[in-house]
This record gives structure tokens, C-alpha cells and sequence, in this order.
């Protein structure tokens, strides 16, 4: 039904743009990542391996990788807890309310990351709220230094932020699930648990799969909550990689870096759709 | 009442329970934040005390703020523009035309959305610096634009799958060229998408910050801005921007979602918005 012209005009523009601003700049982060730094500062363009060499004999590097990768399994686990029992609320039990209930979960979803990490700012200060809290009602008589700057006040904001990323595909799969078969178990005498383990959970596996993906990934490559929460100790990969841009001046390590991101999370993206596929139900 | 009847009431009660917990651990940093933009003694202590607008009237005076808020608008429009001009020949050429490396193209199309803003940033900075680009207001619009074709596509392509495409073969039938049709058919029937995306790629734009980062020349945009007061230290005032930022973009997000409501019927959109970022196909 549509001609060859038409088609080629919707296709071409689009087409030609997201390569030369998404591709291209890939696959130069990519060429960037073999290069290296000579000591008058320019960027010097002969291929080595030594960035990547580098990534795994220096310690800072793979422990600090490791250890955001641990403040992301975290900050997925914790926006699971918190999600899925909301997600499944909001499909089983919300009635006239789920209009309201769903525009709540969106609001967050969208509003200005920078807002909600300030707030936590200002809650988990030494003399901010929370500790000013607690002391005025004497549960404590000096601020606790550990809620801000600390790993803890990371995990804290990007479960805050993210949460409502992994509710929506959760919300989104319970939703397929067809309501006779939750009534075809509740008739065959299953209690409502059963009902839940058996039924419910299995066919809402794509939906944590996806929310739990999208907390990881997202929170993995986060730099600006620890920038402003984290200190010392909060440090994750993506600040190592702003400063090589930065002040350290080391662009092919910190595109190394970069790609190692890149390339583990369109891995887990792949994984999570074959996974997702598995457990879908049609 | 029977015992299951009742186990199941118990359970909903604390399900409800647990739902509003979570509510108030999304929305209570929002509302202190808010409250201590009142609070005449400064950004923290407790109780709030003496309450006043000094911190709004400090604001409204800082230049340097809403110069940061103009850029930010520019920004965030142009964008716009990019983003549909490029997103809804993207959804059409999704929905219509097969050619080879169709399915990279989406993915490609979509990665942003997942990607964490420091991989997008990164490379186009890269990109710009080995094209010799100087870095400005222009780089953001390249990289917002670019990032967010992806809400346009997915938005419009959502459009289309509802669309019947009977009139537009109509429209053909009768004598109308693919433009014509195009233009009197096709885009009226996409409309409330194309509102939706506009609003929603708006918003995003003007709450953008990691992308922002690293293409940032000498204008600040108002996160940016922002940002850099808070590596000096926290002010009411800050309090007071972002509490005008919170109900602006709580505003343009339930605008966009009665929109969405209206143009589906159904409100299960903002998932199907994430669920594609995932899937990608």
C-alpha cells in the first residue's frame, strides 16, 4: 500500500541521523578505548590494549566495577521489595482508585532526578532533617554521621529514584495475566498464597525481569547521586570515569571503561529478553 | 464469612498498608523538601520554624537562575522539534517499510532509553570533540534531541498500532497523494500521541541532567545550574527552585497522561513506554 518513495522518505532521515549521532559516536568510543594519552597530553591514534590491560590489573578499577555493581544489585533488589507488592496492588486490589494510584507511580517516575537526590540531601545532612529529627525527639543525642555520604545514602536515593521504574513493567504484566485464571484457581480450591506462588508469580516473571533490569542497569551507571551523597566511600565507576574526562585526563581509559558499561548492559538487555520470552505467557 | 474470605481481607488490608508505605517513602522527600522552602531558619533542623517567602523572593532577584530557566526552555524546544521531526518518520518507517537492519535500527532507536545518560553523553562528547564542535547550548539540543527520539518513536508507533489504516487507503484511492494523505489523514489521526510525546519529551529535556553534564559549554541549563550551587552548598533557595520544578513537571506529567488516556482508553501506557526500552521489538 505504500510506495517505494514514501517509504524510503519515512526511512532515511531517521535512519541517517541515529547513525551519525548514535552509532557513530559508539563506534568511536569503541576506536577511542584502543588508543592512549602521550605525555604532552594529546590523544595518540595507534591501537594498544593497554586501557583494557590496565582495567584489570589495577585494582581501583575492577574493585570499584565490583563494587557498583554490588550497590545496583541493592538498589534492584530493594526497588523489587518495594514494587512488586505495590505493582500487585494497583492490578488486583486498587478498584475505583487505580487511575489515581498509577498517575502517583508515574509522577516519580518522570520528575527531575536532581530534585529527589537534593531531598535526600537535605533529609540525611549532619544537621539536616533527620537528624535534627531524631535528636529533637531524643532518640539520639548527636547527628548520625552515616546517613549522608555513605554507600547506605547511594543505595537510598537510587532506590528512591528508580523504584518506580521497576513498578510499571510488573504493573504491566499482572495486567496481562487473564483474570479467569486467577478465578479457575481460586475455584479448583487453591488458597489464595497458592493462587499467588503458583499462578500470579509465574506469569508476572517478565515484568520483575524488566523492572529488575532497568533498577540495575540504570543504577549501575549513575554517578550523580554519589557525586552528591556518596563521599568517599560511595564512589561507583561512572565518577572514575568522569574524572578520567575530567581533571585526570585519560579520554581512552575512561572510554574503555565506558565501552566495559556498554557492552554489560546491552548483554543484560539480551538476557533479560530471552529470559523475558521464556517466561511470557501466549 | 468463610476462612478464606477472611485471610484474604486480612491480607489486602496490610497490601494496602504496605502500598501507602511505599507512597510516602516516594513522596515524603518531595513534600520536606517543599515544606523547608517555607522555612525561615534554612534547609534543615526540626521543627520548621518561622515561616516565610524570603527564599522565593531571594529567587525571583537571581539572575543567574532564570537566565539558566530561558536556556533550559530553548533547550528543551528544540528538542522537541528534533525529537518528533525525527521520532514520527521513525515510528511510520517501523510500522510501514521493511529494509534491512530494521530490527538494529529500533533497538539503536531505543537504546537511549535504558542507556545510563553517561554512556550518551560520553560518546557524543567524544564525537563532537573529534568533529572539532564546540561545546554550547547547540550540544545539548543534539544529544537531548537524539536521546529522546526514542519517546517520540515509541509514543507514535503506539499511535499507529491503533490506527485504522482503511482511511488512509481511502485517502489514496481517492486520488490524494502520500503527502496529502500524510498531512490531512494520517497526522490529525496521531495527534493526541504527537501532543503526548511533545509534553513528555519537554518535560524530560528540562529535567535532563546527565547528558547535559558533558555536553555543557559556557550557558548553564537550570539543572546544571543548580548542580553547580549545590557543590557549594545547599540554600533555601534551592529549595524553592526545585519545588517550583516539582509542580511544573507534576503538571505537564498528569497533563500527558490524560492525553494518553483519552488517545488509548487505557491507561497502561508509561509501561508499555519502559517495556519497549527492554524488549525492543
Amino acid at each position: 500500500m505504500f510506495s517505494r518513495g514514501y517509504r524510503l522518505a519515512v526511512t532515511v532521515p531517521p535512519l541517517a541521523w541515529v547513525v551519525l549521532f548514535l552509532f557513530v559516536p559508539y563506534l568511536l568510543m569503541f576506536c577511542y578505548s584502543f588508543w592512549s594519552v602521550s605525555s604532552s597530553q594529546t590523544i595518540v591514534h595507534s591501537w594498544t590494549f593497554d586501557n583494557y590491560r590496565q582495567l584489570v590489573t589495577v585494582d581501583v578499577y575492577w574493585q570499584t566495577l565490583l563494587r557498583s555493581m554490588w550497590i545496583a544489585a541493592r538498589v534492584m533488589l530493594f526497588s523489587l521489595l518495594l514494587g512488586y507488592p505495590l505493582a500487585y496492588f494497583l492490578s488486583f486490589h486498587a478498584g475505583r482508585c487505580k487511575d489515581l494510584y498509577y498517575q502517583l507511580v508515574i509522577i516519580p517516575l518522570w520528575v527531575s532526578y536532581l530534585v529527589r537526590a537534593y531531598a535526600w540531601k537535605t533529609i540525611l545532612g549532619s544537621d539536616g532533617v533527620l537528624n535534627t529529627l531524631l535528636q529533637y525527639v531524643h532518640l539520639t543525642s548527636h547527628p548520625l554521621e552515616f546517613l549522608l555520604y555513605s554507600p547506605f545514602a547511594v543505595v537510598l536515593t537510587l532506590t528512591h529514584i528508580y523504584t518506580p521504574f521497576t513498578i510499571l513493567p510488573i504493573y504491566a504484566s499482572l495486567e496481562h495475566i487473564p483474570r479467569n485464571l486467577v478465578e479457575a484457581s481460586h475455584d479448583l480450591g487453591a488458597s489464595p498464597f497458592e493462587t499467588f506462588w503458583r499462578v500470579i508469580l509465574p506469569l508476572s516473571i517478565p515484568g520483575v525481569i524488566a523492572g529488575a533490569t532497568f533498577a540495575f542497569v540504570l543504577s549501575l551507571g549513575d554517578f550523580l547521586a554519589p557525586l552528591l551523597l556518596g563521599g568517599p566511600s560511595g564512589v561507583m565507576i561512572s565518577n572514575i570515569v568522569v574524572s578520567l574526562f575530567g581533571a585526570a585526563y585519560n579520554w581512552p581509559l575512561g572510554a574503555a571503561i565506558s565501552l566495559c558499561m556498554l557492552v554489560l548492559v546491552v548483554t543484560l538487555l539480551f538476557l533479560s529478553e530471552r529470559i523475558e520470552k521464556r517466561w511470557s505467557f501466549s | 464469612m468463610s476462612s478464606p474470605d477472611a485471610t484474604r481481607e486480612f491480607g489486602v488490608r496490610w497490601l494496602l498498608a504496605y502500598t501507602m508505605a511505599v507512597f510516602a517513602f516516594l513522596y515524603l522527600p518531595i513534600a520536606i523538601l517543599i515544606v523547608y522552602s517555607f522555612n525561615g531558619a534554612g534547609v534543615g533542623g526540626f521543627p520548621p520554624r518561622d515561616l516565610t517567602l524570603q527564599w522565593y523572593r531571594i529567587l525571583f532577584q537571581d539572575g543567574a537562575i532564570w537566565e539558566s530557566v530561558g536556556n533550559s526552555l530553548l533547550v528543551a524546544l528544540c528538542a522537541m522539534v528534533i525529537a518528533l521531526l525525527l521520532g514520527i518518520p521513525a515510528a511510520l518507517a517501523l510500522d510501514r517499510a521493511a529494509f534491512p537492519g530494521k530490527a538494529l535500527f529500533r533497538r539503536l532507536v531505543l537504546l537511549p532509553l535504558i542507556l545510563p545518560g553517561i554512556i550518551t553523553g560520553l560518546s557524543l562528547l567524544m564525537f563532537f570533540n573529534f568533529n572539532s564542535v564546540k561545546l554550547s547550548l547547540v550540544t545539548i539540543v543534539l544529544g537531548h534531541g537524539t536521546a529522546l527520539i526514542s519517546v517520540a518513536t515509541t509514543e507514535v508507533f503506539a499511535g499507529l498500532q491503533k490506527l485504522d489504516r482503511v482511511q488512509e487507503e481511502a485517502s489514496l484511492d481517492l486520488g490524494a497523494n502520500y503527502w496529502q494523505t500524510f498531512w490531512r489523514v494520517t497526522l490529525p489521526n496521531l495527534r493526541l500521541p504527537i501532543i503526548g510525546a511533545a509534553l513528555l519529551i519537554f518535560t524530560l529535556s528540562m529535567d535532563e541532567i546527565a547528558v547535559s553534564f558533558f555536553l555543557i559549554g559556557r550557558d548553564n541549563t537550570l539543572p546544571l545550574e543548580i548542580w553547580g550551587r549545590l557543590r557549594r552548598g545547599i540554600t533555601p533557595e534551592i529549595n524553592a527552585i526545585s519545588a517550583i520544578i516539582f509542580v511544573f513537571s507534576m503538571l505537564a506529567i498528569v497533563m500527558w497522561y490524560r492525553l494518553r488516556v483519552r488517545a488509548e482508553g487505557s491507561p497502561e501506557i508509561a509501561a508499555e513506554l519502559v517495556e519497549t526500552a527492554v524488549q525492543g521489538d
